[in-house]
């Protein structure tokens, strides 16, 4: 006999929903309308005249390939940050799913980084790189390395990296722990019957019972990389040296909030939520296939 | 912890005496001070809020400029500006722009009946904050000019006369070579590069930065940095970024850390960086003119103002603008100038205070604060030196900072870097106009 959990009417199924919809409608298809509104003027900061300029500010941006340079920044930056908090990540959540004794406190250290705000992980991290009193810097320095973020438009980016990676670690590695924890025993004591060695085991069995949690961790890590780093940036480059670590999000705030050019920050906005709307229709088409529930 | 101290203060103050609070007219200053500055202006308002009792002006900071000029224009929208806003020399073409927005400040003293007299302020400041016929729209308060400080041990650790004539960048260079030869790993560093090292080098050279007599006449001001003049000093610099001879420490004044710490021998920086180096250095250092290349006709010009003045916004009631003119006032009148000067290293704005501050014997007990001022008023300033109004300026000294990077990383040549900012802030400079319009 099949039980089925329907709800009779509509009106109370309307009621519990609508919290949900009210908090989508008011923080985010408002401001997203708001957002595709401006991006079709060009208003003086204060907001005392518009000019309609319909596709212009696009077409301004587009035509800029100092703007078009920035996605491919953006790309690797995004790539290089999901890739650096995953990975360290799903390691350390292996390594914690074998603890015996103090399992507890490890995860609990583990868990640590996470609660401190991009902005002040930046401020860290700077200071430990920072060329004239940073010790990490210092100890290269003795080593023969010449480290200067300041000109080095790679090492601003492996910097600028590794500040926005390092706290996600953190999250990624409870969502991977717990998945882990759930993989059945029973299954993993047969195949190490059948003589399957532990790296086997983990490739071939584990990382496609977790592949859920991966997929999740990969959708959700990329969309950080994108909106979120922004304080990490702001703090220790400032998008600079050049346009080395200039990506979207942060160009969206400097010619909005910096610039005051409103348009032009608009129509970045919805450039990007373009951008990320694609990429996760592309995951959920491509990348979910693979994945087994 | 001090600006919670102020507050608790003056909600004290504020709770045990409601009669002549409610008597009071409150008038709101926004600034984008932090630190010892902010310290500075809190007692300015005090003390002007004990000297009369009809008006109270309440201070409060809100970040760096950028963000201070950003919550003065999103709290404009809201319909909750302030009464006085400090706005950055860069934001001055914006805030022109915003006819509606500012009610000026020549306009604000006349409705208030209160004396007002635009010839009292030194010509290179008034001139950047005057309209084309002459009016001006916002109060100077701290402004600042570019100056080299000397680290005067350095020298001599490297064997050189600590009174070397380091008036011209061709003198410099050799001095440079010595420095380098001698071990020191920064020999010359800058901050703010592109107001420094472009836009008073321009000044300085009475050449053009960009035409339409630098934007004051027109927004169709195109840039024009990349001349002869430019192309050459940025190469000299890049050259000597590339010997390690000019250390290139950050965009902003990251380079002070460096010169206050004794690393760096010579440091182009804001006259106001006074107060931080006096504070901090465990050197003798010497305050000398910003250098200029031998040969150039005109030069030494003078050299253009930084800093920050101050805007009354539109909306408000004609009690608060009273107060406004009334504050305005005392922060220009000569013994607050002179001891903000003192304190500071900001330029005297008004000609008195400056008199007054030489009539003390200040300049005798600490040589070298006078330098920025008969840097900026030793000659009249032309129409290349009067100042640069442009629209997205902050935007384009971003372009110009990253172009120079590129010179200073030796990714490209000077010529190259510079002509691809100006073009790329040209490109701006089209946008704001069509905004503008």
């Amino acid at each position: 006999m099949e039980k089925r959990v329907t709800f009779k009417g509509w009106k109370l199924p309307f009621l519990l929903i609508m919290p949900q919809v009210l908090v989508s409608a008011v923080f985010f298809f408002y401001p997203a309308g708001q957002a595709i509104w401006q991006s079709m003027f060009i208003p003086d900061p204060f907001g005392l005249s518009t000019r309609f300029v319909g596709l212009g500010n696009f077409e301004y941006l587009f035509g800029n390939s100092h703007y078009r340079a920035s996605f491919v920044t953006t790309a690797v930056f995004s790539l290089l940050v999901t890739v650096c908090s995953m990975v360290p990540a799903l390691f350390l959540a292996v390594l914690a799913d074998r603890l015996v004794k103090g399992a507890g406190t490890y995860r609990t250290l583990l868990i640590w980084p996470y609660a401190i705000a991009p902005a002040v992980a930046g401020v860290l991290w700077l200071f430990m790189f920072n060329t004239r009193i940073g010790i990490v810097a210092w100890y290269l320095g003795k080593l023969g390395y010449d480290w200067n973020h300041v000109l080095n438009g790679a090492e601003a980016m492996g910097l600028v990296v590794v500040a926005s990676s390092w706290g996600r670690i953190s999250y990624n590695f409870l969502f991977f722990f717990a998945a882990l924890q759930a993989v059945p025993k029973s299954v993993i004591e047969a195949a190490a019957i059948d003589g399957a060695r532990f790296w086997r085991r983990f490739f071939t069995m584990v990382l496609p019972l977790i592949s859920p949690t991966m997929f999740f961790l990969l959708v959700v890590n990329v969309v950080y990389a994108f909106f979120e780093t922004f304080g990490v940036i702001h703090t220790i480059t400032g998008g600079g040296p050049q346009q080395s670590t200039t990506i979207l999000v942060y160009k969206v705030f400097s010619d909005g909030f910096v610039g005051q050019d409103l348009g032009s920050s608009a129509a970045q906005s919805v450039v990007l939520l373009v951008v990320v709307g694609v990429l996760t229709v592309v995951q959920f088409k491509f990348l979910e296939k693979r994945v087994h529930y | 912890m001090n600006k919670f101290a102020i507050g608790a203060l003056i909600a004290g103050t504020t709770a045990l005496s409601p009669l002549v609070a409610s008597a009071q007219t409150e008038v709101q200053f926004w600034h984008a001070f932090s630190g010892r500055l902010a310290e500075l202006v809190d007692a300015q308002v005090a003390d002007f809020n004990a000297g009369q009792a009809d008006y109270k002006v309440v201070a409060t900071s809100k970040g760096n400029y950028s963000e201070a000029l950003n919550a003065g224009i999103a709290a404009f929208r809201a319909g909750e500006q302030p009464d006085i806003l400090m706005v950055f020399e860069v934001g001055t073409a914006t805030m022109m722009g915003a006819k509606g927005a500012v009610k000026p400040v020549f306009q604000v003293m006349a409705d208030a009946g209160a004396t007002f007299d635009p010839n009292a302020y030194i010509g290179a400041v008034k001139g950047y904050y005057t309209d084309t016929d002459g009016q001006m729209l916002s109060l100077p308060f701290n402004s600042s000019t570019p100056v080299l400080w000397v680290n005067r041990d350095a020298l001599t650790a490297a064997g050189i006369d600590p009174d070397v004539d380091l008036s011209t960048w061709d003198k410099i260079g050799p001095v440079l070579d010595t420095l380098k030869a001698a071990g020191s790993t920064c020999p010359l560093t800058t901050a703010w590069q592109s107001w420094i090292q472009l836009e008073n080098l321009s000044a300085y050279h009475n050449t053009p930065f960009a035409t339409q007599d630098n934007g004051f006449a027109g927004l169709d001001t195109e840039l024009v940095f990349n001349s002869p003049l430019q192309v050459k000093h940025i190469q000299a610099l890049g050259d000597w970024a590339k010997d390690g001879k000019f250390f290139y420490a950050g965009r902003r004044n990251e380079g002070g850390a460096n010169f206050r710490a004794g690393d760096c021998a010579l440091f182009t920086e804001s006259s106001a960086g006074y107060a931080g180096i006096k504070a901090e250095a465990k050197f003798a250092f010497d305050v000398r003119p910003l250098p200029y290349w031998e040969g150039v006709a005109d030069a030494p010009l003078n050299t253009i103002i930084g800093g920050a003045s101050l805007w009354v916004m539109a909306g408000k009631e004609d009690a608060n603008y009273k107060g406004a003119a009334e504050f305005l006032n005392y922060l220009s009148s000569t013994p607050v100038q002179e001891q903000w000067h003192k304190d500071t290293g900001y330029l005297p704005i008004t000609i008195a205070a400056g008199d007054a501050t030489r009539a003390s014997g200040f300049y005798e007990e600490n040589p070298g604060t006078d330098v920025a001022v008969i840097q900026m008023t030793k000659n009249q300033p032309t129409a290349n030196s009067k100042g640069i109004r442009l629209g997205n300026f902050d935007q384009i000294r971003t372009i110009i900072d990253e172009e120079l990077e590129a010179v200073w990383a030796g990714d490209k040549d000077a010529q190259t870097a510079l002509d691809s900012a100006v073009s790329r802030g040209n490109e701006l400079l089209r946008r704001f106009e069509a905004a503008s319009r």
